[in-house]
Order: structure tokens, then C-alpha cells, then sequence
């Protein structure tokens, strides 16, 4: 999706803002819009790429104003309804509806700790053999899908080189949408900031992404 | 509901956000009272998982996976092999940090990490990002601009050094490791993990001696 949050090499943006001895959480509300996203999703109705992608889908406007908790929590919004966790009714009133659905909790306090522990891996083992190798030319897609995708704008149709074979991961550009995981090997790409940016780049930087094979094709 | 007037007249957003309150502190007191109504949440996991990030996972990970190749040669290598099951070897697997790569930072080559998409970030080795890292300006420019961006953070680089710029654009995470700073020879680990930053391990400072 050629969205506002594919925002790699876009100017307009001013300073970085830097906030010594920042603390994890500004406010409470911070913490919690986090925990609810998290506690959410840890019911298995959607993917991380879902949730991403309901982040892409805000309104740019929206997506540009909002501060980045802000944006968790109105994903995570368009997540619920649109998984039928909760109604419209019920987000606008702030109360369940009447006779309305209430669920099992699925994750304790405890049942966190070790999610969080453990982590939760998109690897996966295929047997299609990797189609490139290190070192190998590529030249990556033209196309941006309607969807979620992980080619950024910048670097489309662009030449690179493979630096790292990952092994295959689940595909986001599908699972996202509910399409299967569909896992495809994965690569560290490398691109002269020159291949990216022209002469804007500086002649000995260069940029890596980690990138599907689907996304690029030999030369 | 007012909060329903306020969708029509501020942006015209049919969303599912736009029925909250605009407020950010409102809009999740909405949302949390529902969710403990409705089931979908545990306060005692809410706290669980704040509390993880808030006091338990942080940068204080990375400075120890980091300490410890500065001063042991066969994990260094090992952690450049293959960070995933050297950092394992540590306690520090997990969430957002379950295939992990390590860059190492030389006299010629200077790695920095970022997300132009979202926001990816090694959670398991230095907890959740800071405000700069998701910011719109960092994820814009430091693909384009790196030197620019690093002399923002005061990073000075000889105009000889490589810069590698790593998009965190899968579920695959990169942890810098700095150089080790000169006159820190004689110091233990737990000397040098004093030293070491969060930023250092994104690769938006360089870790000073003692």
C-alpha cells in the first residue's frame, strides 16, 4: 500500500525529535494503549502484519497527527470491529451491548510473561529450495500492491545485492489479509545510497532491507 | 454520544476510532472499560505486560550481549554468526527478538538501525523503542541523510567510514555492536555495560571510555 507510512527518504519531516533520560511510558494512557494492543492480539484473531496493516489504513491525515500510542489504539479500534470483537455501538457508547457476546480471557498475567519470554516465530521450514544465492544481482518490483507490503516506496525498481539469506518467512502480503501464510524465502538486499538516491547519496553508504523472494527478480 | 457528533465534524472519518473520545487519555479509559466488560482483557496480563517493559527488558540486555563479545573473542564471533542462539545463551530471547542479527561497528564501517515502515525494533535485547526511533523524521530521513541524521545525535564520522543503514522491513531484528572505546582495556563486564548505550546498539552514538 502506497501509504504515508512508507515514509523512507520523504523530506518535510525537520529534526529528530531527541528526548534525553525518556522513560518507557509518558503517561499511563501510553502504557495501557500498548497492553491493550497486546493483550488483544494475543487471541489469535489477527497477525502482527493485520495489525500493522490497520495502522497503514488510518486516514493520513490522521496517521500524521496522531502521536505513535495514538496510533496503536485507533488500530487497534479498526481491529476489534472489523474482527467483531466489539461493535461500533459498543465503542461509541463505551458499554457492551446488551445480550452481546462476552469472551473467555485468554491471556493471564502469567500466560504474558511467557508470551513475552518465548516470543512467537515467522520462521518457517519449506521445501522449495532459495532461488539466489550471496552475492547474486537483483532488481526488485515496480509494483505496489494495494495491501500490506514490506518493499518500501524507495526502494522499488531498484538494483541490489543479496548480503544475507534469512531462510523462508511466513509472507506478509498475505497473511495479512487472511490469504494463508504462504512462507517464502527471505534476504538481506543491499542498495548503494547512489542506486537509491542519485547523486544525493553519498558514494560509500548504501542501505539494506530484509526482503521476499517474490519481491525482486534475477537480473 | 458526542464523540459521534465530533467524527462528522472534525475529519470526516467513518473509522471505528473516530466513535472514541478525541482525547488520547479518554479514548483508552473508553476502551479499557469496555474491554474488562466485554472479557477481551485481564488487567492482572495489562500489568504484566507493562511491567516487563517498564522494569525488566530494556537496553541493560544488550549492554551485557555486548560487554561480553568485547571481552570474550569466541562469543564475539559467536554472536556475529549467529546472534539468535548467542544471545539465547544470555536469557535474552523473546518477544520481538526471535531471529536476531549483530553488526558490528569498525574504524571502517558504521551500522545504523531503523524502520521506514512502522517500527520494528529488538525488543528482547533493548526493550521498546524510544520516541525518536518512531518518529516521522528519523524513519524519513536517516535512509537518505545518515550523516546528517548521525551529526543530529552528535556523531561525528570520518568522511572515509562506510555507512550501513539495515530497514527493519521483516520480522528479523539488528542489534549494532559498537567499538569497544579506547582505555576501557582493564574494566570487567560489569564496568562496561555501564558504558554502554541504548542508542550505541542502534547505532546513533558511539560509546565514550570511562
Amino acid at each position: 500500500m502506497d501509504g504515508v507510512h512508507d515514509m523512507g527518504g520523504m523530506h518535510g519531516f525537520g529534526p529528530i525529535p531527541i528526548e534525553p533520560d525518556e522513560p518507557v511510558f509518558h503517561s499511563e494512557w501510553e502504557a495501557k494503549a500498548f497492553a491493550f494492543r497486546m493483550a488483544v492480539a494475543a487471541r489469535r484473531k489477527w497477525t502482527l502484519d493485520t495489525s500493522r496493516h490497520a495502522n497503514e489504513r488510518l486516514l493520513p491525515h490522521d496517521y500524521l497527527s496522531f502521536s505513535y500510542y495514538e496510533r496503536w489504539i485507533a488500530g487497534l479500534a479498526t481491529l476489534m470491529v472489523e474482527n467483531e470483537l466489539v461493535s461500533r455501538d459498543e465503542l461509541a457508547s463505551g458499554q457492551a451491548a446488551r445480550h452481546s457476546e462476552k469472551f473467555e480471557t485468554v491471556l493471564t498475567a502469567e500466560g504474558a510473561r511467557n508470551w513475552l519470554a518465548k516470543g512467537s516465530s515467522t520462521k518457517r521450514d519449506i521445501n522449495a529450495p532459495p532461488l539466489f544465492k550471496v552475492g547474486e544481482k537483483v532488481l526488485t518490483n515496480r509494483n505496489c500492491p494495494p495491501g500490506h507490503t514490506r518493499l518500501p516506496r524507495y526502494a522499488r525498481g531498484r538494483f541490489g545485492e543479496i548480503v544475507i539469506h534469512h531462510g523462508a518467512y511466513v509472507f506478509p502480503d498475505t497473511v495479512a489479509h487472511f490469504q494463508g501464510e504462504n512462507p517464502q524465502h527471505l534476504y538481506a538486499v543491499r542498495f548503494t545510497a547512489r542506486e537509491l538516491w542519485g547523486d544525493q547519496g553519498n558514494e560509500r553508504d548504501s542501505v539494506t532491507l530484509d526482503l521476499w523472494e517474490s519481491y525482486f527478480k534475477a537480473l | 454520544m458526542t464523540a459521534h457528533n465530533h467524527s462528522h465534524a472534525h475529519n470526516h472519518s467513518d473509522q471505528p476510532h473516530s466513535l472514541l473520545p478525541t482525547d488520547p487519555a479518554l479514548r483508552v479509559k473508553a476502551m479499557e472499560s469496555l474491554l474488562i466488560e466485554k472479557g477481551l482483557i485481564d488487567p492482572a496480563a495489562v500489568d504484566a505486560l507493562i511491567d516487563t517493559y517498564q522494569n525488566k527488558v530494556g537496553p541493560k540486555n544488550g549492554a551485557m550481549v555486548v560487554a561480553k563479545a568485547w571481552s570474550d573473542p569466541e562469543y564475539r564471533k559467536w554472536l556475529l554468526d549467529d546472534a539468535t542462539a548467542a544471545i539465547d545463551s544470555l536469557g535474552f530471547a523473546g518477544f520481538q527478538g526471535e531471529h536476531m542479527i549483530a553488526v558490528e561497528n569498525t574504524e571502517q564501517v558504521h551500522n545504523v538501525v531503523v524502520c521506514t515502515l512502522c517500527s520494528c525494533y529488538p525488543w528482547s535485547v533493548l526493550g521498546l523503542p524510544p520516541v525518536w526511533y518512531k518518529s516521522d523524521a528519523y524513519r524519513s530521513r536517516v535512509v537518505i541523510e545518515p550523516r546528517d541524521v548521525l551529526q543530529e545525535f552528535g556523531v561525528e564520522l570520518p568522511e572515509e567510514t562506510e555507512i550501513r543503514v539495515w530497514d527493519s522491513t521483516a520480522e528479523v531484528r539488528y542489534l549494532v555492536v559498537p567499538q569497544r572505546p579506547a582505555g576501557s582495556d582493564g574494566l570487567s563486564v560489569t564496568d562496561l555495560v555501564a558504558l554502554i548505550t541504548r542508542d550505541a546498539m542502534v547505532g546513533t552514538a558511539l560509546v565514550t571510555g570511562p
